[in-house]
């Protein structure tokens, strides 16, 4: 007679084989079970948060630190809905987590129980997958299936919802099947690779256009990415998830693109000729107006989703496939046909590059700085010159914080850049931090917020604070939502409703309270010492830098516009306004 | 030109609606059902009409059938989002007027009225392989099989003939000739 197991240690047996070594979790009635076998289990360490939210965004940010699966165990109801946000969120940005919730037992589920909600009719939308575990024997198979479906192919959530009276019962425990890789039908073949390699060499204004993709293919997809580009001689832009996965100060690299991106990366994606999109899904922050996206490029785009490919701009070469394993081939076959497009391309691209240069010249991320105000930028690129010597960590919450923080710090390796993207949840990075900070102990994470974001998952500096997690939050605080108020300024007649928030807390003091170290900046003349000073200090710590409230984010692509259409700076647009007289008096 | 305040573009250009007809295989297990059909109505596909049961009870798979309209680019996103989803086998997807595909629809016609008007409302739907499931004095259940305009047509037509109730299913579809769809 095999051993019989209870269905929360068969919860366990299977974290153990798939190697989880941490899960994020907030306790409740429905999951007491698992929570009374956690002692027996010391391989997994579980951190306790303030908020299942938290626990969600933490574990996104453990799984794009590392590159493994997040898990986050909650209980059922409320417990399930308050995980709801951070779902969606890793759904958007294809990262990898395995939520386990509670449930009432399976005799009551459907008669409106104490804390019974339809979870899983809840999370279906934002999930790969999701199961309601109704029988015991099913458990194992399901567990195992449930980390396979999150981690292969395009990465994302999935959740088990295992009602109470199943943790008790008792079954056979099963080990992870080894099940032979179906072929993907759609995978690429030499022969893409090779019509690739022809539109490669043929084009004379190409551009790589890359996306979270290459991150979530591994750091091996960073390194033949950097052999590619170096290869083909290509200039190379990233969207907002793809950063880092590119060195961020190499002379190929033009910047982020999109609605913030540079001007040099957007004009060079509306002029090129080629238009190689790897591991990216032309998000309507990236394209602008889609009837003038890149309007004379042939289009390649490879991607392992085949549903990305023709969604929202329809392409001349799909190539299906993980992001290694096609630039491998590339790279092999141009190799072997000896073509080094570096060399061979150099005359045709040259004129490219050279108008690259040009639009370079505008230095589309500007600002105006000054020594009296600390101007946001100024204070990312402060935050990047006295952080760039060791492995740092950034996350960060959504808004024009968000956005200075692409723009102006520069990442070298990918895993490094915790940002939501798709979904833009205020409130992200803070937990994310703390996930990061779990899954590299020793690392610099600094979480670049807002503070009006920041407020929205405060209470996890509590978390911080109770596992020694030194994380630092850096508020960049002009007690506005900026990016609503950017909008409102530009769209609205400077109708700034409701984005002012006209109480705030002194988020020194909170952070004494929190029992965290709280630091202040505002002036410009104090910001690189009190920098310093949050790094030395190796405990959780608060910054809040008092910046410019009246700074917007630039450049930027206004709505329903192409991208060749750019808002330009102030620095530009003062330069504009003065030709009239500057001509004058020439 | 008045400025736009919205934050996303709107496209200018549409291509031309087609309708379809989505065959999906799937494991016939609890909340499959809502995984498609939510999948239509969360990305905003619309369906016309639905048909699904078992179709294998050894692997346990049912068969859904799906009439959907939309644009080419569309009908190609509904197909490989549902090869997404972790239960679906395969997906078939075939053009209305494909001449190597049938598709039927199947109606109940309650028709209440005296003999001559029941043997009337049965003349008419001659064409649609009528057969009486149930008969009284007074009336008549009449079962008959079609395309979809058909049978909008005859429960139109039958009206006058003492139509009383129309009870009818979703298209199910079929290739022609010795291949399956694989």
């Amino acid at each position: 007679m095999p051993k019989l197991y209870t269905g929360a240690e068969i919860v366990f047996k299977c974290l153990e084989d798939q190697k989880v070594e941490h899960i994020f979790g907030y306790p409740g009635g429905a999951v007491l079970p698992i929570y009374d076998e956690l002692k027996n289990h010391s391989s997994i360490k579980h951190i306790l948060v303030r908020h299942e939210q938290g626990a969600g965004h933490a574990a996104e940010g453990y799984a794009r630190s590392s590159g493994k699966p997040g898990v986050v165990l909650v209980t059922s109801g409320p417990g399930a809905t308050n995980v709801v946000t951070a779902l969606t969120d890793a759904y958007m940005d294809s990262v990898p987590m395995v939520c386990i919730s509670g449930q009432v037992p399976t005799h009551l589920i459907g008669t409106d129980a104490f804390q019974e909600c339809d979870t899983t009719g809840i999370t279906r939308p934002c999930t790969k997958h999701n199961w309601l575990v109704k029988n015991i024997n099913d458990l194992p198979r399901i567990m195992h299936e449930a980390f396979k479906v999150a981690t292969t192919g395009r990465p994302g959530p999935v959740l088990v919802d295992i009602p109470k009276d199943i943790q008790f019962a008792k079954a056979k425990y099963t080990n992870p099947k080894k099940k032979k890789e179906i072929k993907n039908k759609n995978r690429f073949n030499q022969k893409d690779i090779d019509n690739l390699i022809e539109l490669m060499n043929k084009a004379s204004k190409p551009i790589f256009y890359t996306g979270g993709g290459v991150v979530n293919s591994g750091p091996k997809a960073s390194e033949l990415l950097k052999e590619l580009v170096a290869f083909t001689g290509f200039p190379i832009t990233t969207t907002l998830q793809g950063l880092g996965s590119y060195p961020g100060d190499d002379n190929q690299f033009l910047g982020m693109l999109g609605m913030h991106g540079t001007y040099e990366a957007n004009n060079a994606m509306h002029d090129c000729d080629l238009l190689i999109n790897i591991g990216a899904r032309f998000d309507d922050r990236i394209t602008g107006k889609i009837d003038e996206f890149s309007p004379k490029s042939k289009k390649v785009h490879i991607d392992i989703d085949p549903s990305s490919i023709n969604k929202i701009i329809k392409v001349d070469l799909p190539i299906v496939g993980d992001v290694s394993d096609v630039i491998k081939s590339t790279i092999k076959t141009l190799k072997k046909k000896n073509l080094n497009l570096e060399k061979s391309n150099k005359q045709k691209t040259s004129k490219w590059w050279q108008q690259i240069q040009k639009w370079r010249t505008k230095d589309s991320l500007n600002f105006i700085n000054s020594n009296k105000i600390i101007k946001p930028q100024h204070a990312v690129r402060r935050l990047y010159e006295l952080t760039k010597d060791q492995d740092t960590f950034i996350t960060t919450e959504v808004g024009q914080h968000q956005m200075w923080a692409a723009q102006h710090y520069k990442f070298n390796k990918p895993n490094r850049w915790m940002t939501s993207g798709g979904l833009g949840t205020m409130g992200y990075g803070l937990p994310a931090a703390v996930g990061v900070q779990v899954a590299h102990p020793k690392k610099l994470v600094v979480d670049i917020a807002g503070e009006a974001s920041i407020l929205m998952t405060m209470q996890e500096i509590s978390t911080a604070v109770q596992y020694n997690l030194p994380i630092k939050i850096f508020i960049l605080n002009n007690q506005y939502m900026g990016m609503v108020r950017q909008w409102q300024e530009l769209l609205h007649e400077k109708n700034y409703s409701e984005s002012y928030s006209e109480a705030l807390p002194d988020f020194v003091k909170l952070a004494e309270a929190y029992g965290c170290v709280g630091l202040r900046a505002e002036s410009p003349d104090e910001l690189d010492d009190k920098i310093k000073e949050m790094i030395n200090i190796n405990r959780p710590v608060i910054f809040d830098c008092h910046v410019d409230q009246a700074e917007n984010c630039f450049p930027m692509i206004p709505s329903g516009k192409p991208h060749n259409q750019m808002l330009l700076g102030p620095k530009d647009q003062e330069e504009n306004k003065i030709t009239g007289k500057g001509k004058a008096l020439v | 030109m008045t400025k736009s305040k919205s934050a996303y573009s709107t496209p200018t250009k549409l291509s031309k609606l087609e309708t379809h007809i989505i065959v999906v295989w799937v494991d016939n297990e609890a909340s499959v059902l809502s995984r498609v059909v939510g999948l239509f109505s969360g990305r905003g596909y619309n369906i016309e009409s639905l048909a699904v049961a078992e179709v294998d009870q050894k692997n346990n798979l049912s068969r859904i059938t799906i009439v959907t309209t939309g644009t080419p680019e569309v009908i190609e996103q509904i197909v490989l989002q549902l090869k997404k989803l972790v239960p679906v086998h395969k997906v078939g997807n075939f053009k209305r007027d494909d001449k190597n595909v049938i598709f039927k629809e199947m109606a109940l016609f309650k028709i209440v009225g005296n003999k001559a008007k029941i043997k009337k409302a049965l003349n008419a739907c001659k064409k649609f392989n009528p057969v009486i499931l149930d008969q009284t004095n007074k009336s008549a259940v009449i079962q008959i099989t079609g395309l979809r305009r058909e049978i909008d047509k005859m429960s139109k037509n039958l009206k006058t003939h003492g139509l009383l109730s129309v009870s009818r299913t979703g298209a199910v579809a079929m290739t022609r000739g010795a291949e399956i769809f694989n």
